[in-house]
């Protein structure tokens, strides 16, 4: 940042960086109408959107949580029962969802941070307070127990269920993209500054006037939002949910797993992991056919050799690859 | 509601599952004690040496008891192997990168075990599988009074080598002070091995000591790895007097839920010590501080 506090050239260019991503990806169904193509770049976006959510607070924050499913969880849950039992259109229902998984947020936070909670404490309690809803949603009537609630197809773009996989990949398109924004904000407003200064040193943040209370719990109600808003697109696109989707732990790795992948406190590392993560576990299914577990086996290999090896996961590579480029250069020149 | 004939068996079963969970949380917290990493493969690690037990029984026809001289050795050796080659490399100085690496291997072994023996739920029969016998108005399954009194000598077994051998005196030498015991001349990595897997070496023992009253499936480590967390918490991470306490009370606050609440919910008893005592008492019972 250059004298008067405005925005770097590298930040304006990262924001046309993510407008060209936008339309790009956007114009896909008007050139292909296949829908393996087009069910893969949806589930692909979908498994960047829970990584991004992540990304918000463990690699923004650094609050490493291990229960993201907690929020998704949460946000299909207000998205199923809000149509069910409430009568209200998924459009409605979809901003309750976030709104509702933003207050799950508010409340995990406000009892873990203000007892200064962090590192593996903090990861074990987020997972326990996934554990503890997913006991609650399997014994109280109105998430329907361990059978689940079906959400009626009913397929018309008004009921936020389209007839082709172009309509939900503009849907999840559209919550990446504002991902996205959100962690090019990170990086360059006021308040990922002080994000990532409670993440680099809390006592030296505090000293100079951050509450890093504050900062932790909105991290993690942005974090939480956009979390309850993947719940609720998977609702929408399968129609069903029940409490081991919901709040098992299927999800919290798969979000902090490409999180981690991709590169931790990056704006393009979620997106990265999570479509290296989806053409690996693509391969292996045409290499091996359905094998149960298969899938999680290669994301757990990757998972450890990702933390032995490059720390910083694939975005980082990249930046050290140019940081020598740079150093060579300099050398030269 | 509070009748001593349903609340004595109850509490006595509560005490025998209590001993095993006790072992297991014995292995979790030497682990913390001394390489101060948090082992979330140990559900998961759990979870293979019952596998180990179920085919050396299935197989070869070896009684649970029996196997004991077999899996301690063979998790004895896993936990060596996967500290020295895996987890010493993943660190980095920073706590998180550990945590996330056992993460990974608790991944890996749980969806292995999912790929190569299914999801069914297996058990074993033993010819004492279903005896029980009476103590007061209780009748307590023989297995489970096997496990209490195995579970207690193996951890009689664990203060004995760390208080009073020269392998004990050097892991405690290296949890308390890494830099000066490297300077007496202690090979610190090989100590860091040990106690990884001395840890998994008691989940080996509660392993045969569970099986013939239990089951196995390649999903059971999870529901003990939260509990082993709870207890090591609840006792004080590090404290091998706080696990052994810590473990009877979580295995009668089990018992006594389930009897009040029902099955599933009375597993939140567990999750609600386990969050309370990381919020209000981190340093738990008979820590020093957090």
């Amino acid at each position: 940042m250059s004298g008067t506090g405005g925005i770097s050239s590298g930040g304006l260019r990262h924001l046309g960086g993510i407008a060209v991503f936008a339309v790009l990806v956007a114009s896909l169904p008007l050139v292909t109408k296949s829908g393996v193509a087009l069910n893969f770049v949806m589930m692909a976006l979908y498994a960047t959107l829970i990584a991004q959510a992540w990304n918000i607070l463990g690699g923004f924050g650094g609050q490493f949580s291990f229960g993201h499913a907690l929020f998704f969880g949460t946000g299909a849950y207000i998205q199923a029962i809000a149509q069910l039992h409430g009568g209200i259109n998924a459009w409605v229902a979809l901003p309750l969802a976030v709104a509702g998984s933003a207050l799950v947020g508010l409340f995990v936070g406000s009892l873990t941070f203000r007892y200064g909670l962090k590192g593996s404490y903090f990861a074990l309690v987020t997972l326990a307070f996934a554990e503890v809803f997913r006991i609650v949603a399997l014994s109280v009537p109105f998430t329907g127990g361990g059978v689940g609630l079906m959400v009626p197809l009913r397929e018309s773009a008004g009921n936020l269920q389209f007839p082709s996989r172009a309509g939900y990949l503009w849907v999840v398109l559209a919550f990446v993209t504002a991902a996205l924004l959100v962690t090019w904000w990170l990086r360059n407003g006021r308040f990922g500054a002080y994000l990532q200064a409670v993440r680099d040193n809390e006592d030296a943040a505090r000293a100079v006037g951050v509450n890093p209370f504050r900062i932790k719990l909105a991290a993690i109600a942005i974090s939480g939002a956009f979390m309850g808003a993947a719940g609720a697109f998977y609702v929408q696109v399968f129609q069903y949910i029940d409490p081991g989707i919901a709040y098992g732990s299927g999800t919290s790795v798969e979000a902090l797993v490409a999180a981690i992948v991709g590169g931790m406190g990056t704006l393009w590392g979620p997106l990265l992991g999570a479509t290296a993560l989806h053409v690996l576990s693509d391969l292996t299914r045409n290499l091996f056919g359905e094998l149960p577990g298969i899938n999680m086996v290669i994301y757990g290999v990757v998972l450890v050799l990702i933390v032995i090896f490059l720390p910083r996961g694939i975005a980082g590579m990249g930046l050290s690859v140019r940081q020598l480029w740079a150093g060579k250069g300099s050398r030269h020149g | 509601m509070f009748d001593f004939s349903i609340l004595f068996p109850s509490v006595l079963n509560g005490l025998t599952t209590g001993a095993v969970y006790a072992l297991i949380a014995l292995g979790l917290t030497l682990i913390y004690g001394v390489l101060h990493i948090i082992n979330f493969a140990h559900g998961a690690s759990l979870m293979l040496a019952l596998y180990a037990v179920y085919f050396l029984k299935e197989s070869w026809g070896i009684d649970p008891y029996l196997a004991l001289p077999i899996v301690i050795p063979g998790m004895f050796a896993l936990g060596y192997g996967l500290q020295r080659i895996v987890i010493n490399r993943a660190g980095h100085g920073k706590d998180e990168n550990i945590l996330l690496a056992t993460l990974g291997i608790a991944i890996v072994m749980e969806n292995l075990a999912l790929l190569f023996f299914k999801s069914d739920t297996r058990n074993i029969d033993t010819a004492y599988s279903l005896s029980t016998v009476a103590i007061g108005p209780a009748m307590i399954a023989v297995p489970k009074l096997v496990a209490f009194a195995g579970a207690l000598v193996v951890s009689a077994a664990l203060f004995w080598i760390m208080g009073r051998t020269d392998l004990g005196r050097a892991i405690r030498a290296v949890a308390k002070e890494k830099e000066g015991a490297k300077l007496m001349g202690i090979d610190v990595d090989h100590v860091y091995a040990m106690s990884f897997g001395i840890g998994l070496a008691c989940l080996g023992a509660a392993a045969c000591f569970l099986l013939p009253a239990y089951y196995v499936n390649p999903q059971v480590g999870g529901g003990f790895v939260l509990v082993a967390f709870t207890i090591v918490v609840l006792g004080g991470m590090g404290s091998f007097v706080g696990a052994l306490v810590g473990g009877f009370l979580v295995g009668v606050v089990e018992s006594l839920g389930g009897l009040y609440l029902g099955e599933s919910l009375g597993q939140i008893g567990i999750f609600a010590i386990f969050i309370g005592v990381v919020l209000f008492r981190p340093e738990g019972m008979f820590g020093a501080k957090a």
